[in-house]
């Protein structure tokens, strides 16, 4: 369960007087195993929300909450601790560029302590689910867009969060891909998985129907279920 | 847990070495560079107190007894002068002993040993040859024997003939010891510096794997730990590099070295103290290398 309870992110602009609203006020709550789309322009907010929600950033006010934890009072120390109970995926992927599919999958349990045989157990299982078993051992310069965001998938999932929150993950995808990713993406939702995808692609939010939220300038302005992109 | 992360990281450290071994060789190679300075630092300090320590040998006081002072006297002279603590060692040389020494040091000068025959007497002083702890202690021993109770035994003191010189030598050994020390200071800051400044270029290579591995909950000590590794290795690697290029280099240069200073032996000083210098080397390239990782790692791990 996610609580976003009035929270506003001002940032300080360099060389301007007026500060940056990021966010402003947002109210919103969202309950487990729901797949949500937040749409929105670009610059409307989305990244910094998701950004609070892996304390990446802290609220300027109000509190975001995840599974009865205030996120606001976890210290740089205990933030890993956090994010191992959410998976995030970026537009840019973000995998380790001297590692291996494998590598990087099994890097997230690694830092986690887990033990060799369970990351010898889980982490070809979730290559599998994402397509890549016949890849595992090659380096991310040697895959196209659309594997390393599998890869990238594949790293968010291995901790079995009950989160992943997917920041424009088509954004550098083509058409083929794209579908290929959200499809993989909805069926993690079926497994049970909370989906967060932040995107302004007005095609995949028309025809995912699934709740969006939309953002713009700060401002939470619409939350329907079974929505669609409207601006 | 904690043994299995520990392995972890050791294993992350060499495989982080090995796939960017370009970077490593580049990073190794400054290390040695300090290393080389600091080495060459080290060798010069021999040489220079070897000089120092030979030309305060060299120098000395003597005090001339008068013909008719009583050996006795003089020999009770001399167990005073070692008494003091300023004083290294003394050397008495009777009449009959620099009447040799004299003729031996001047036995090609015929007319000279004649005219020394004609004499019936043995013209030469008996002596005391002292030698000072250090060149600025000779004006304590000159004070000393000319106190008045020695008066009527001592002839002279050459300390001040020797005057001069004895405080030429002993500001320049003062002079050459201070300023090794700031030189030496100097150059190894520069050299730390530089290996400092490498690190952090090589680390800001890293930012953006560093904040991935932040953001999929890596904690600080799991990430900071295989570049912490990494610098140790750079650290042993580049101490062993300096070895193998300051061997032949000294080979070749020592005897050179030893034809104009007769009393340093680069080489022998090299080989017995290796097992030293080697640690002395991999100690001071491996905290380098990992304490300079770990500094430059820090800002990158606020994420």
């Amino acid at each position: 369960m996610i609580y976003f309870e009035n929270v506003s992110k001002i940032y300080n602009c360099n060389g301007s007087s007026d500060p940056c609203v990021a966010l402003d006020s947002i109210n919103l709550r969202i309950r487990p195993q729901e797949f949500i789309s937040l749409a929105g322009p670009s610059g409307a907010g989305k990244s910094t929300l998701l950004k609070l929600l892996i304390g990446e950033e802290k609220p300027t006010e109000g509190k975001v909450m995840l599974d009865n934890q205030n996120l606001n009072l976890v210290s740089l120390k205990h933030l890993p601790e956090i994010r191992r109970k959410i998976g995030m995926v970026f537009q840019d992927f973000r995998l380790l560029a001297n590692r291996t599919a494998y590598e990087n999958v099994a890097f997230a349990m690694e830092a986690a302590g887990d033990s060799n045989k369970e990351i010898g157990q889980d982490v070809p299982q979730v290559l599998d689910v994402v397509g890549l078993a016949d890849k595992r051992d090659y380096f991310p310069h040697q895959l196209s867009g659309g594997e390393k965001q599998r890869v990238a998938i594949a790293r968010a999932l291995v901790h079995r969060p009950s989160v992943i929150l997917a920041d424009e993950p088509t954004g550098n995808l083509d058409l083929l891909n794209t579908w290929d990713i959200i499809k993989l993406l909805l069926k993690i939702n079926e497994l049970g998985t909370t989906i967060i995808l932040a995107t302004h692609d007005r095609d995949i939010i028309n025809n995912l129907s699934r709740r969006v939220i939309t953002l713009d300038k700060g401002k939470l302005i619409r939350d329907e279920q079974k929505g669609r992109y409207i601006l | 847990m904690i043994r299995t992360n520990l392995l972890r990281i050791i294993k992350t450290g060499f495989q982080n070495f090995w796939r960017n071994s370009w970077l490593s060789a580049a990073t190794i190679s400054i290390i040695v560079l300090t290393l080389f300075v600091m080495t060459s630092l080290l060798l010069l300090n021999v040489i220079t107190q070897s000089v120092v320590a030979d030309l305060e040998n060299k120098v000395d006081v003597s005090a001339y007894f008068n013909s008719e002072s009583p050996e006795n006297d003089i020999l009770a002279i001399r167990q005073d002068l070692i008494k003091l603590s300023e004083v290294k060692s003394v050397e008495y040389v009777s009449k009959e002993e620099a009447l040799k020494q004299f003729k031996e040091r001047h036995k090609d000068n015929q007319t000279l040993l004649q005219s020394l025959d004609e004499l019936d007497d043995n013209p030469l002083q008996a002596s005391l040859n002292i030698k000072a702890q250090s060149a600025a202690q000779f004006e304590t021993i000159a004070g000393f024997l000319e106190q008045s109770k020695y008066a009527s035994l001592v002839d002279k003191v050459n300390y001040h003939q020797n005057r001069e010189v004895i405080e030429r030598v002993s500001n320049l050994a003062s002079n050459i010891g201070r300023g090794g020390i700031i030189a030496s200071l100097v150059l190894a800051l520069m050299a730390i510096f530089i290996t400092f400044n490498t690190v952090r270029l090589t680390m800001y290579n890293w930012k953006d794997e560093i904040s991935v591995m932040r953001l999929v909950g890596a904690s600080n000590w799991y990430i900071r730990g295989p570049f912490v590794v990494e610098g140790v290795i750079y650290g042993i690697l580049a101490a062993m590099a300096t070895l193998i290029i300051l061997y032949p280099a000294l080979y070749f240069v020592s005897p050179k070295i030893t034809s104009f200073l007769p009393e340093v032996d680069l080489l022998y000083f090299f080989e017995v103290n290796i097992g030293q210098i080697l640690m002395l080397l991999v100690g001071v390239g491996a905290v380098l290398g990992s304490l300079s990782s770990f500094i430059a790692i820090r800002r990158y791990l606020r994420v």
